[in-house]
């Protein structure tokens, strides 16, 4: 078998082989399903801002949609605003960020500058893990069961504040966390051959250096929580008057105020939902956008 | 740009806050609707505004548009005073009245002994009977939607078959035979109901109870007991569900029916067909009789409900305000009887139009009297 | 001092669940020799003292400040396990009272009356439909959601992953209310021909079996587990494809040097190496399906009938039923009865959780 035209064939099978048909069937069809499950993510968020967009965008150009309540007008009237649930959301969720983001820095600070390894710091992590699983209808029953039940005290906007707190603390500590530990060490070490004490370190250099990403954390954790329902169901009454006590009476807010202009099945309940409906996703797009526009107005220059 | 200090962006955010809270505003002019600038109150009353500014009330959402209709009409006639309602329901509405959390209680049903309700309102009330107010009317409709049929009358005794599950095609002989000239399809009857607890649901079964000639075998309560169907969330839900699909049938109250645009069964009680609608029920609640002491009016719905008269349409749903005879501090005693008298003479206009039934005469006048008690 | 060379660059929106970028994490997290050259103590924690320095034994310098801030750091950890100590102590001291007036048995009763003089209710249909409802979701998700990781991590162009990722992340951001909105207004009616196409020709299947809910109208957990579905794919999403992130590109490298085409890379070093990640993902969003609150009370209708496994009946989840007598909780021993079945709903996403953090856990090279 040994001829002369042995001689014109490599010693060894060429390193690029065509790829047969079969594998290349494969790849193609594995590409063509993975692409396809991408679009058919997007399907349904198209679709879903359209619909939202197609039934509620005139309603919110309207002046008074934005600065007058729905006091005084029948559910078959049209007119009158949302401000009222406006004012409610936004209280509602800044009041829970001023509780819930100093927890949660302190705590990532001990994950990160204290705990490290420890077996209280590793329950921590776990519970944070936890709490982010936590659903927020357990969260405002909770509240419920503290708040109302065993404190007396009223529903109240405060209450709903409070079930968000559990629900904004483990957003919050996982970025900080996650901030903090790529905040350089050399940082920490230059301050403390400085003499200056660790607390301090923490506050005056850790700190300010993760700061622009924290507050990035900080908006998106609040944008997140003004569109809970399930708490301001259990714990605040509906209303459709101007309420700035968040101690006191009921307090709307736009998630409320489409549950219960749901309750009027008619055009004027429908704009009012479904303004609503853009209202919320607007707000929470603005600060969705402020969170990154604060982070690029604050971070820090990298050269 | 690069701002130094990160947290005065916190502050700024904060300020921006504190701006937009400063231009909010309570005053409102209705943009056309289908009621507004009705004709001038038929009926209209001196009242001597006052008192505590901003009254809180919740309970039962059947009564809902009506009291928007009075709280507008309380806000035009005594400007800069207002009356919240929370409509989660008349059990809410009870217990929130006898925990002094609202001054008043909306409930679909009178304060019950048996629950203990009037003691605790009583309690509530330093030790006065609180009192039941029957202010809302509003006529409870049969919807459905069956293609091709706009015109069905029900009895009661069919309605109740239908609702426990007895009658389940549309062409039942049942139906049929009260319908001459009417073609029923051979299709499956989809009943919808109220998945929630509601006085509705409570006084649509007490209406089968009384009225159905013994075919509603099941219980009354705020919970669906027919055994059939499908329940969906509030009248709303109802209304939605029924006006979605087809074979459908329901109850819910007039303004629903209005709004929704659905049909709705004429109801034959004996004496001919009549069609839901202000006129038939006010027929039927002027031959209402009561049954509560003195000032506290409570209707008596068995007789209401078997009652035959010519031209009635005995399925109304009455719902009462609950109120303290006494016992209000001034301030607050003040208030509550300004906002039911307008309630009960200016706040009556705009109640057809939002699918109620405005008083008739005869109890408007005790209503009033009542009213003019309170201390 | 304050000019760093590395700067935390913000976390694209929606990416809160996780670890946004541990890759760069992992660079300080074994062993920080910060804390132990640290005046005092600083925690019991690594003792290795680098060697450059010098052991400073002489003087330990306990500074009141320190004292102070550590405190609250610690206190603030104790709190927040606390916390999760106290939702499950007081759920089920509010929900005593009423499961020993149970006239029923909590766990295998199927009927539900928690108006006050007689209390009668048992959780099972509610959990049934619970997870019912939940385990469909994910079963639409987990493909999905792997094709999209998939896509987003090796399949998309370079420039536009970002962008695209982006987009699924905006899925989370809308609110679930808004999501139950659309599902029983707009889904629910265009998915009626399916579900009735499904179940006139494989209603002999019990899964398509006709049930308690009108499917012209669509109320049914078809359209809910759909809905669900949709609200799982960017959670599923956003961990996986930070594990998948994590391939060693060694290993990526080495198959496509064997000639690997694109889709035997994925499959034999992506999927091996994010497989654990991957699941433990969809147990997260397991999690947050049998939470999911206001969407499922929107778009399901209820029943009185017993619930028959049918993607076409109605029927309550454990957190619809709650939202939906929410209003009515102002006698302790009725809401007593919601809170128990709170108190099963917080086991449940607890267990789902815990197990889910556990293999993540146990697989170190995702850190």
């Amino acid at each position: 078998m040994t001829t002369a035209t042995d001689l014109d064939r490599p010693a060894a099978p060429p390193a690029f082989q065509e790829v047969n048909s079969a594998r290349r069937l494969k790849n193609r069809l594995a590409t063509i399903l993975v692409g396809f499950a991408f679009l058919i993510a997007l399907a349904p968020l198209v679709w879903l801002l359209i619909t939202v967009l197609a039934k509620g965008f005139e309603h919110v150009l309207n002046v008074d949609w934005w600065q007058k309540s729905l006091a005084g007008l029948t559910s078959r009237q049209f007119g009158g605003g949302v401000y009222h649930a406006i004012i409610g959301t936004l209280f509602q969720g800044l009041i829970c960020a001023v509780i819930a983001v100093p927890i949660a820095i302190l705590v990532a600070i001990y994950l990160v500058e204290y705990g490290k390894r420890s077996r209280l710091a590793k329950a921590v992590t776990f519970t944070v893990d936890i709490l982010s699983g936590v659903p927020s209808i357990v969260a405002a029953l909770f509240i419920y069961a503290l708040w109302v039940t065993t404190l007396g005290m009223p529903r109240s906007a405060f209450a709903v504040s409070l079930a968000l707190v559990l629900l904004m603390i483990p957003v919050v500590v996982r970025t900080t966390e996650e901030l903090l530990k790529i905040v350089p060490d050399e940082l920490r070490e230059a301050a403390y051959a400085l003499g200056i004490p660790k607390w301090k370190t923490i506050v005056k250099i850790v700190i300010p250096t993760a700061m622009s990403g924290i507050i990035t954390g900080i908006t998106l954790a609040i944008a997140r929580v003004m569109g809970e329902t399930a708490p301001v169901l259990v714990l605040v009454g509906y209303t459709v008057f101007i309420n700035y006590d968040p101690f006191g009476g009921n307090m709307s807010s736009l998630p409320l105020l489409m549950t219960s202009e749901r309750l009027t099945t008619n055009e004027v309940g429908e704009a009012r939902v479904w303004g609503a409906a853009v209202t919320l996703i607007l707000i929470i797009t603005v600060f969705n956008l402020l969170g990154s526009l604060i982070s690029r107005l604050t971070s820090l220059k990298t050269k | 740009m690069i701002i130094k200090r990160p947290a005065s962006v916190l502050g700024i955010i904060a300020a921006g806050a504190l701006a937009l809270s400063a231009c909010g505003s309570d005053a409102n002019t209705p943009a056309g609707g289908s009621s507004s600038g009705a004709a001038a109150p038929t009926n209209s009353a001196p009242v001597e505004c006052g008192g505590k500014k901003a009254l809180v009330a919740e309970g039962s959402s059947a009564q809902k548009g009506a009291i928007e209709a009075f709280t507008a009409a309380y806000g035009v006639k005594c400007p800069d005073y207002q009356l919240s309602y929370t409509p989660s329901g008349s059990g809410a509405g009870v217990k929130q009245f006898t925990a002094g959390i609202v001054d008043i209680g909306g409930s679909d049903s009178a304060l019950s002994k048996d629950k203990g309700e009037v003691d605790a309102a009583a309690q509530r009330c330093q030790s006065n009977p609180a009192w039941n107010l029957p202010l809302v009317f509003g006529p409870v409709g049969i919807a459905y939607k069956l293609d091709g049929v706009t015109d069905l009358t029900l009895t009661p005794e069919v309605t109740a078959k239908i609702f426990s599950g007895a009658v389940a095609k549309w062409n039942d002989p049942a139906i049929t035979a009260i319908n001459s000239g009417v073609s029923l399809p051979d299709k499956a009857i989809t009943v919808i109901y109220r998945g929630d607890e509601s006085g509705t649901t409570d006084n649509f079964q007490k209406y089968l109870k009384a009225a159905g000639k013994g075919a509603w075998t099941k219980d009354a309560g705020k919970k669906f007991n027919g055994g059939v169907g499908q329940g969906a969330q509030g009248s709303a839900g109802v209304a939605d569900a029924i006006g979605a699909g087809d074979g459908t049938i329901g109850y819910i109250e007039w303004s629903y029916v209005q709004d929704k645009k659905l049909s709705a069964a004429k109801i034959d009680s004996g004496s001919g067909a009549v069609a839901l609608g202000a006129e038939g029920a006010a027929n039927a609640i002027k031959s209402a009789t009561l049954k509560g002491e003195g000032n506290d009016l409570v209707i008596d719905l068995d007789a209401l409900y078997a009652s035959n008269t010519a031209g009635a349409y005995p399925l109304v749903l009455a719902t009462y305000e609950i109120v303290c005879s006494k016992g209000y501090d001034p301030d607050t005693a003040k208030a509550v009887k300004a906002f039911l008298t307008v309630a009960a003479t200016d706040g009556q206009a705009a109640l057809a139009d939002a699918g109620y039934v405005p008083l008739p005469n005869e109890f408007q006048a005790k209503l009033l009297t009542a009213i003019a008690a309170i201390a | 001092m304050s000019d760093s060379d590395m700067v935390g660059r913000p976390a694209a929106p929606g990416a809160s669940t996780g670890g946004a970028r541990g890759g760069v994490a992992s660079k300080t997290a074994p062993e920080a020799p910060i804390s132990s050259t640290a005046p005092g103590k600083g925690g019991p924690s690594t003792k290795k003292t680098p060697p450059a320095e010098p052991t400073p034994a002489a003087k330990v310098v306990t500074r009141p400040g320190d004292k102070i801030f550590k405190t609250l750091t610690v206190g603030s950890g104790v709190f927040v396990v606390a916390m999760i100590v106290l939702i499950g102590v007081f759920l089920l001291i509010q929900a005593i009272p009423s499961l020993v007036d149970n006239d029923a048995n909590f766990l295998f009763s199927r009927v539900w009356d928690a108006e006050p003089p007689d209390l009668a209710f048992g959780v099972l249909d509610l959990l049934l439909v619970t997870v019912f409802s939940s385990v469909f979701a994910l079963l639409i998700a987990m493909p999905v959601s792997l094709g999209i990781a998939l896509f987003l991590t090796q399949y998309a162009p370079r420039r536009l992953a970002r962008p695209f990722a982006y987009l699924v992340d905006l899925l989370a951001a809308v609110p679930s209310i808004i999501y139950g909105l659309w599902g029983a207004y707009v889904l629910a009616p265009a998915l009626a021909p399916i579900s009735t196409w499904l179940n006139e020709n494989l209603g002999w299947i019990p899964l398509f079996a006709t049930g308690s809910s009108n499917l012209a109208i669509g109320q049914t957990i078809f359209t809910a587990g759909i809905v669900l579905a949709v609200m799982l794919l960017p959670i599923i999403t956003a961990i996986s494809r930070e594990v998948f992130d994590r391939t060693p590109s060694m290993q990526i490298e080495g198959a496509l040097a064997l000639g690997a085409t694109k889709w035997e890379v994925v499959r034999t070093t992506v999927l091996p190496f994010g497989k654990a990640g991957y699941i433990s993902a969809s147990m997260l969003g397991l999690g947050r399906a049998l939470g999911e609150t206001i969407a499922v009370l929107i778009i399901l209708s209820s029943t009185n009938q017993n619930f028959g496994f049918s993607l076409f009946d109605g029927g309550d989840t454990i957190a619809s039923k709650i939202a939906r007598a929410a209003q009515e909780f102002n006698d302790p021993r009725g809401a007593g009865a919601y809170i128990a079945a709170g108190l099963v709903l917080f086991i449940l996403t607890f267990v789902v959780n815990a197990f889910a953090r556990s293999i993540i856990a146990g697989h170190k090279e995702y850190e």
